[in-house]
């Protein structure tokens, strides 16, 4: 098996491209972040950036909103136009050859959407629905809600936004969004798999490499909280949600913080399932997982149960976290979590797709692209004594516990 | 990529597609096992008998079972449809035979009495988790009322009444009568060595026993019935079309497939223009499902209730359209492309590939090479879509609303 190249270049206006090649992969993919994501919104229009993304789809540069669908149809690409938390991003795959023919389609749509007033109001209904159909799914309902408390804003957004910042939205405001945010500097693209390099550097020094550097707009966290909720619903199921604040990806500590999240709750010899699935029955889903922006991060929890096991699922829940936090973690448990990531890491070279998004996460959080190598001795750098230690340091003062169901729980103070 | 079949003395037919280019290895038992081949009393007993091979074996319990295959970090997870039980597991190559080993131990499950009752618990929960979500349940539902008394009709979940009174009596003598070596398929994909898989699959399946199951496979024709249900809570209504479609086992499963790309792709499909980008519907999609026999195509809606009667029109009025214009040529150029690239996209992935390989093989006892696949796919023509909108008409259809409206009428 012959093994990847990785090359980085950066543009004089703040854009950088980073790409691998994947030998074993007849497809390529990228990864293009703008950050002009939810944490932008203004506070009163909450939802733009989400519009925005589904707005710019329709129609760019020559072609409207149909050619557009279909050029990329026609390549075979697999795409997303989407806003997430702090980007705007837009992905894609396809056969290697057809690459750069789908990258200038998709910087059409960046730089040169229609943005149409005719095609506003579809728009904007199809986002009022999308928040609709959020109100009929529990589990992702309580996981908005819970990162909502428990990030500052602007963090805890979710980029669907309110119901009440998208019937704000004009398609001025959105337009002006537009203007200020989506530019290529402070952008990040990444591609990976069967990738020209060379004929990449050059296509996105024409289509990209001319914009105007422009300052990444500076942001004013606001509060969080309540750090105790319950949100009234007539559900089969009560949803429980905890979170508490952990250590940040670029911060040394957070390859302690990511070990201590999977041995609560990442895999099914975790301690969440054993505990609360395995040896009680009380639940189907139960699960912990860390979450990172740059400057934040934390522990999140989910589990969902009937009504009359909820208390005791959310007592389970939190024993684990304190015994977690006050006795650490075990050398075998240790090995165990090793193992996954690793494999994990290993298994992303079979998907372009998942490789350029882990790089371009790479790049956003840590400015570069990490090896494999360089992962494997982090982890293994990892003891028993460290990683309790960190869990010692947890501050489960600054837990946030949200129930969504029929019925309010009992949670400490 | 190099093929291989062999079947065990036992009956075990193995299967592999290996590839020295990958950089894991994946495995799966496809057992010939799923809701349609449950009596009524029984409904959920595949799906329950899934997770109860999870909870362990003679030699290891529930927590060992996952520590050991965790700590190897394989990836492993059980699926269970209207036809199929499959385990599968995906692992780096040095692991290949410790991981091999807890699987095919696994599949010879203690299925013990206290076992059965916490994880009985466990899937009351998970049928307490669908009932919160408006899709699955208008899925279930129209499934029912399109099929009626055929066993495709059936849930794979059961319902909390079915599941509750299973019995372990009942599971040990449905376990012996579906999971005989000669009623599965063991298939390989990815960075393996023949040789060795072999070794492995006779060293630790070839004590099995067991023949192949019967499985009543009957035609069906839906009931074409209008269904409302009222969910007042629900923001959203749901909405679920059924047609009939082509069984599995006939070639015109590549134009239904094809057919449903060009209604309801997620994107730049007739439903997409119809009901997504003017912004009447939130989720549109066509999905088509081969079942030995019968087949079906669902139509799965999302939107605003207030637009829920003028939907249903519009579905009615593209499905009428397509049905008698049938689809342009350049419409099904690009439904050939995006569905071709699709496949070798995902099948770069060693346990996507698995995933086709061994159903395919599960229910064609056949081989299928991914250009054989893609060539299959590239030769459809106008024709072939005609002849398979004649056999199947895609309008009338099974239609079944869920959500707060109580007065929706059927579509014409």
């Amino acid at each position: 098996m012959s093994t990847t190249e990785s090359y980085q270049h950066r543009f004089p206006n703040g854009l950088t491209v980073v790409g691998e090649r994947m030998p074993s992969v007849k497809s390529a993919a990228f990864s293009l972040l703008l950050p002009a994501g939810a944490i932008y919104d203004p506070p009163e229009r909450l939802g733009t950036a989400g519009v925005l993304a589904e707005w710019m789809l329709r129609g760019a540069g020559d072609r409207d909103s149909r050619s557009l669908i279909e050029a990329l149809d026609r390549l075979g690409a697999t795409y997303r136009v989407s806003a997430q938390s702090v980007h705007l991003g837009l992905t894609a795959a396809t056969l290697g050859r057809h690459l750069i023919a789908v990258l200038r389609i998709l910087v059409d749509v960046v730089r040169r959407p229609h943005l149409r007033d005719d095609d506003f109001e579809s728009v904007r209904a199809l986002a009022a629905q999308s928040l609709r159909s959020l109100e009929d799914d529990p589990g992702a309902k309580l996981m908005v809600e819970l990162r909502r408390r428990h990030f500052r804003d602007p963090w805890g957004r979710h980029p669907l936004g309110t119901p009440e910042g998208v019937a704000a939205l004009t398609p001025e405001s959105v337009r002006q969004f537009h203007g200020a945010h989506v530019h290529s500097s402070g952008a990040i693209l990444a591609a990976a798999g069967d990738i020209d390099w060379t004929a990449l550097v050059d296509a996105v020094a024409e289509l990209l490499g001319d914009a105007p550097p422009c300052p990444e707009p500076t942001l004013r966290p606001g509060p969080a909280g309540p750090a105790r909720d319950h949100i009234a619903k007539a559900t089969e199921q009560v949803q429980i949600g905890l979170a508490l604040p952990m250590v940040p990806l670029p911060h040394p500590d957070s390859y302690q913080a990511r070990a201590a999240a999977a041995i609560l709750g990442g895999y099914s010899s975790a301690r969440l399932f054993t505990e609360v699935r395995e040896k009680r029955g009380l639940c189907y889903s139960v699960a912990a997982a860390y979450e990172s922006f740059r400057d934040e991060a934390a522990l999140v929890c989910h589990a969902g149960t009937s009504s009359d096991r909820a208390q005791q699922t959310l007592d389970v829940m939190l024993a684990e976290l304190n015994r977690l936090c006050d006795r650490g973690v075990a050398a075998d448990e240790l090995e165990t979590m090793r193992a996954g990531l690793k494999s994990s890491w290993i298994m992303q070279q079979e998907s372009s797709l998942a490789r350029s998004s882990q790089i371009a996460s790479d790049l956003y959080y840590l400015g570069r692209v990490r090896t494999l190598d360089e992962i494997s001795a982090a982890l293994d750098a990892l003891t028993p004594q460290s990683v309790s230690r960190y869990c010692g340091s947890l501050r489960r003062d600054q837990m946030t516990i949200l129930s969504l169901g029929p019925r309010a729980l009992v949670c400490p103070e | 990529m190099p093929f291989h079949h062999a079947i065990l003395p036992n009956g075990l037919t193995v299967i592999g597609e290996l590839d020295d280019q990958t950089h894991s290895v994946a495995f799966g038992f496809f057992v010939r096992a799923g809701s349609r081949d449950e009596p009524p009393e029984l409904s959920g007993i595949s799906h329950f008998l899934e997770h109860m091979c999870f909870k362990g074996s003679e030699r290891r319990d529930s927590l060992a079972v996952n520590r050991e295959l965790d700590r190897i970090g394989a990836k492993h997870n059980a699926q269970t449809s209207e036809e199929d039980t499959v385990y599968y597991l995906c692992c780096l190559p040095e692991h290949t035979a410790q991981a091999f080993e807890i699987m095919a131990d696994i599949l010879r499950p203690s299925l013990r009495k206290a076992d059965f009752e916490t994880e009985k618990q466990v899937i009351l929960e998970e049928i307490q988790m669908y009932a919160d979500d408006p899709m699955s349940v208008a899925f279930e539902d129209a499934k029912a009322l399109h099929f009626g008394a055929h066993p495709l009709g059936r849930s794979v979940l059961g319902t909390e009444q079915t599941v509750g009174s299973l019995r372990v009596e009942q599971m040990r003598d449905y376990f012996q009568r579906y999971y005989g070596a000669g009623n599965m398929t063991l298939a390989v994909a990815g960075r393996a060595d023949w040789g060795e898989v072999l070794a492995l699959a006779e060293r630790h399946c070839g004590s099995w026993r067991g023949e192949p199951a019967l499985r009543e496979v009957l035609p069906a024709r839906g009931s074409h019935q209008f269904r409302t249900r009222l969910r007042s809570d629900d923001q959203q209504e749901t909405l679920v079309a059924v047609a009939d479609a082509p069984p599995s086992e006939s070639l015109d499963r590549y134009p239904a497939a094809l057919l449903a790309t060009i209604m309801g792709d997620h994107t730049g499909s007739r439903l997409y223009w119809a009901l997504i980008d003017p912004g009447h519907a939130d989720a549109a999609e066509v999905s088509y499902q081969p079942f030995d026999g019968a087949g079906c195509a669902f139509t799965f809606v999302s939107c605003d209730p207030e637009h829920a009667p003028a939907n249903l029109t519009r579905l009615r009025n593209e499905l009428q359209r397509l049905q008698a214009e049938g689809p342009s040529p350049d419409e099904l150029e690009q439904a050939k492309n995006k569905t071709m690239a699709r496949i070798v996209l995902r099948n770069e992935r060693t346990l996507f590939r698995l995933m086709s390989l061994g159903y395919y093989w599960s229910h064609h006892r056949q081989y299928l090479s991914q250009e054989e696949e893609l060539q299959a796919l590239a030769s459809v023509t106008l024709d072939d879509v005609a002849r398979v909108l004649r056999a199947y008409p895609i309008w009338p259809e099974t239609v079944y609303a869920l959500g707060p409206r109580t007065d929706l009428q059927p579509p014409g």
